[in-house]
């Protein structure tokens, strides 16, 4: 939402503010701040056909965001630039006035990964993999990159992969969440061998565009449904992931589930339970239950926070959940951001609270 | 007449094969189910041999379960007690593409009803089959059936092609409001799109784990196309679509709709709320969490003791055991979900 930042000083300044790790950062690299890292063949491509994602609009989204650039008002850098672009207004207005000790950085658009062109995919994904280190993370230890990948090319992507994780400066793999099939089919496959292989988790971060009507009974009309139906959406990948054995495949695999919500998780692995007992016989190849699985393989992450009208209840979604695979997400600069020490429901405890905050990213992610 | 102890709303009546349809149907339909060879409409939805369209044990000789009333009414009635029972015939009637065959199966299968089931035991009552692909022609057929006070329900599919909210549709929900019959949407696809929005999937289980995720874009779909600021009487009973997923999806919803609510002045309060006075969830399945302590915490995470509505879902295979109702419902909601809140969403059902 967009609120007036509160100023630095804060009334609880006598207690130590607890460390913060950010696995949701957007910084936002405008086409012609990758220019330098695309060839002239692709540079002039997209000067004459432009970004062509699997949607009908030529600028802007099938659903008007509630925010240019789904961002806060105040994000905007003061000497121009989109905002996320402008590493110092990044670090005045969030890093150093939060004290945040890592920021994991998923960039999206204009980051090629769901272009209908092969080739330029593979492209703009390197191209976003090399600014993220020369603008931002190269300049500012705080901040980790994210590979971003050309997902609908399984090999490119493997290759892709190759080519940045010896940098320490990569922390995950980073697919959107709507994905041509379901993120668990073969064609994928090639992604997490080479994650698993660099020892690197795979975020999935919401939006995207698959191609297919955003629900499964149809286009929905508003940009509240597009949003609200990330959720769908993500239930659509966790049972995708389970059914399709890729975790039996892949046992070292993790999941990093960013911006989906997390209260639907627990009613989901409930379900896939029970409907797994009966069906077991189509899906031999699913050696556990799925609750299982989903308690070993997924992380969520808290932003946007669902909100009950008890906050109780989210705690004991959160317990359902387990509290070592919550991890803290801010989603700056957009409109719907968390601020880390407003957002997480009060009644937590110092331990539960701090696993959220730091530790369990700080383990995820080896920070 | 004696008091009613209780409701079940969702049983499945099954046509045994297309040619018990051939009666029911006009004089060009009958002939062409002959000459262009049509097997069936039975959906992809209930693979008619997987093991969750049927329990083992209820099905007949020929593997076809509840196919007449002798198969249904000796489980439904006399073993689990319910007094009366709703029937929710799922012949693939939407699937159909060719809105004259669409308009034509759905008479037939409501005539179907009519003589094969309500005429044979006052105990049952029906929700009428409409073809939603000529929404003209799904009004005249619920105006049609409507005079019969043992049709109490509105059928539509959780998915088809498009979000029930849109407006083309609305027609459909002003005779639900017009002749008090509630909406019901059961779980299953037309097929006009893929069961994700993420394509198709590999498995027949991911199919119908999709299901509660077609009821939560059917929620959000309704609620913010203003369909029950048009119609504030509009009852919508949401049918094997699970229960425990709404609690979480309402607190995603409300809280997006705080932030968007500019985009749908319409909604002038929280869809939370929306949801208590507007929607009946049937208590099978659940999906509800293995220890009945967790069970009673989901269900209190509803907010609400109106919601829910008792429903065995047979023959489909939900329960093991002779108890319909899931371990964990707390003591004081029993009643309620058996009887009080069915009598209360169905008033065709009241002092019948």
């Amino acid at each position: 939402m967009n609120v007036e930042l509160r100023h630095p000083v804060r009334q609880r300044t006598q207690r130590v503010k607890p460390a913060v790790i950010d696995c949701d950062i957007h910084p936002k690299p405008s086409l012609t701040a990758l220019k330098p890292y695309l060839s002239s063949r692709w540079w002039e491509y997209l000067q004459t056909y432009g970004l062509r994602p699997r949607h009908g609009f030529a600028k802007g989204y099938p659903y008007p965001k509630a925010a240019p650039q789904a961002a806060r008002r105040d994000a905007w850098p003061p000497g121009g630039g989109l905002p996320g672009s402008d590493l110092s207004f990044m670090q005045a207005q969030y890093l150093d006035h939060y004290g945040i000790e890592f920021g994991v950085m998923n960039p999206l658009a204009p980051s090629g990964q769901a272009e209908q062109n092969p080739d330029l995919s593979a492209a703009l994904v390197a191209a976003t993999n090399e600014w993220q280190i020369a603008a931002m993370s190269g300049r500012d230890p705080r901040l980790k990159a994210s590979i971003v990948v050309p997902y609908e090319d399984g090999e490119a992507s493997r290759a892709e992969i190759h080519k940045r994780a010896a940098s320490g400066d990569y922390v995950q793999v980073l697919l959107l969440s709507r994905t041509a099939e379901a993120a668990g089919r073969r064609r994928y496959w090639p992604i997490y061998e080479a994650a698993v292989e660099h020892g690197l988790p795979v975020g999935i971060h919401v939006f995207g565009y698959s191609g297919w009507a955003m629900t499964n009974t149809g286009w929905p009309s508003f940009y509240l449904e597009e949003t609200t139906e990330n959720a769908t959406s993500a239930q659509a990948i966790v049972t995708s992931f389970i059914m399709e054995g890729v975790f039996e495949r892949y046992p070292e695999l993790k999941i990093v589930l960013i911006e989906t919500g997390f209260a639907w998780l627990p009613a989901l692995g409930w379900r896939l339970d029970k409907i797994w007992k009966r069906l077991k016989d189509e899906v031999p190849h699913v050696k556990r239950a799925p609750s299982e699985l989903i308690r070993e393989h997924f992380w969520v992450s808290t932003q946007p926070m669902e909100e009950p009208e008890d906050p109780d209840h989210l705690v004991e979604v959160m317990e359902w959940i387990g509290f070592d695979r919550i991890v803290f997400a801010s989603d700056y600069p957009h409109w719907d951001f968390d601020d880390p020490f407003l957002t997480l429901p009060p009644s937590l405890d110092e331990d539960r609270r701090s696993r959220i905050l730091s530790g369990n990213a700080r383990a995820l992610f080896r920070l | 007449m004696p008091e009613l102890k209780a409701i079940d709303c969702d049983v499945h009546p099954g046509v045994p094969d297309i040619k018990a349809l051939s009666p029911y149907l006009d004089e060009h339909w009958r002939d062409a189910v002959e000459e262009r060879g049509i097997p069936s409409l039975e959906s992809i939805s209930y693979p008619p041999n997987a093991p969750l369209t049927a329990r083992p044990d209820w099905r007949g000789q020929n593997g076809v379960a509840a196919a007449s009333v002798a198969d249904l009414a000796p489980h439904v009635f006399d073993r689990w007690g319910a007094d009366r029972a709703i029937l929710n015939c799922l012949y693939g009637v939407q699937l159909v593409f060719n809105e004259d065959m669409a308009v034509a199966f759905a008479r037939a299968v409501n005539n179907w009803i009519v003589k094969e089931w309500l005429d044979r035991d006052p105990r049952l009552a029906a929700s009428i089959v409409v073809p939603p692909q000529n929404v003209e022609a799904a009004v005249d057929e619920i105006e049609r059936c409507g005079s019969d006070r043992r049709f109490v329900q509105i059928l539509l599919l959780a998915m088809g092609e498009v979000p029930l909210g849109r407006r083309s549709l609305w027609p459909i929900y002003a005779a639900s409001e017009r002749l008090d019959l509630p909406i019901g949407i059961h779980a299953g696809s037309a097929y006009r799109h893929p069961v994700t929005s993420l394509g198709w999937p590999s498995y027949y289980v991911e199919d119908y784990a999709a299901q509660a995720q077609a009821f939560q874009s059917q929620v959000a779909s309704l609620i913010s196309e203003g369909v029950f600021a048009k119609f504030p009487a509009l009852k919508v009973v949401l049918i094997e679509s699970g229960v425990t997923w709404l609690p979480g999806f309402l607190w995603r919803f409300a809280k997006f709709w705080r932030g968007l609510r500019t985009e749908v002045p319409w909604v002038d309060r929280s869809p939370a709320e929306i949801v208590r006075d507007h929607f009946r969830l049937t208590i099978q399945p659940l999906d509800g969490p293995t220890s009945p302590e967790a069970v009673e915490r989901a269900i209190d995470h509803l907010r609400s003791d109106d919601m829910l509505l008792y429903a065995s879902d047979f023959p489909h295979w939900q329960f093991d055991g002779e108890q319909p109702l899931p371990a964990g419902i707390p003591a004081g909601l029993t009643r309620k979900i058996l009887l009080e809140n069915p009598i209360a969403t169905y008033n065709r059902l009241k002092g019948s």
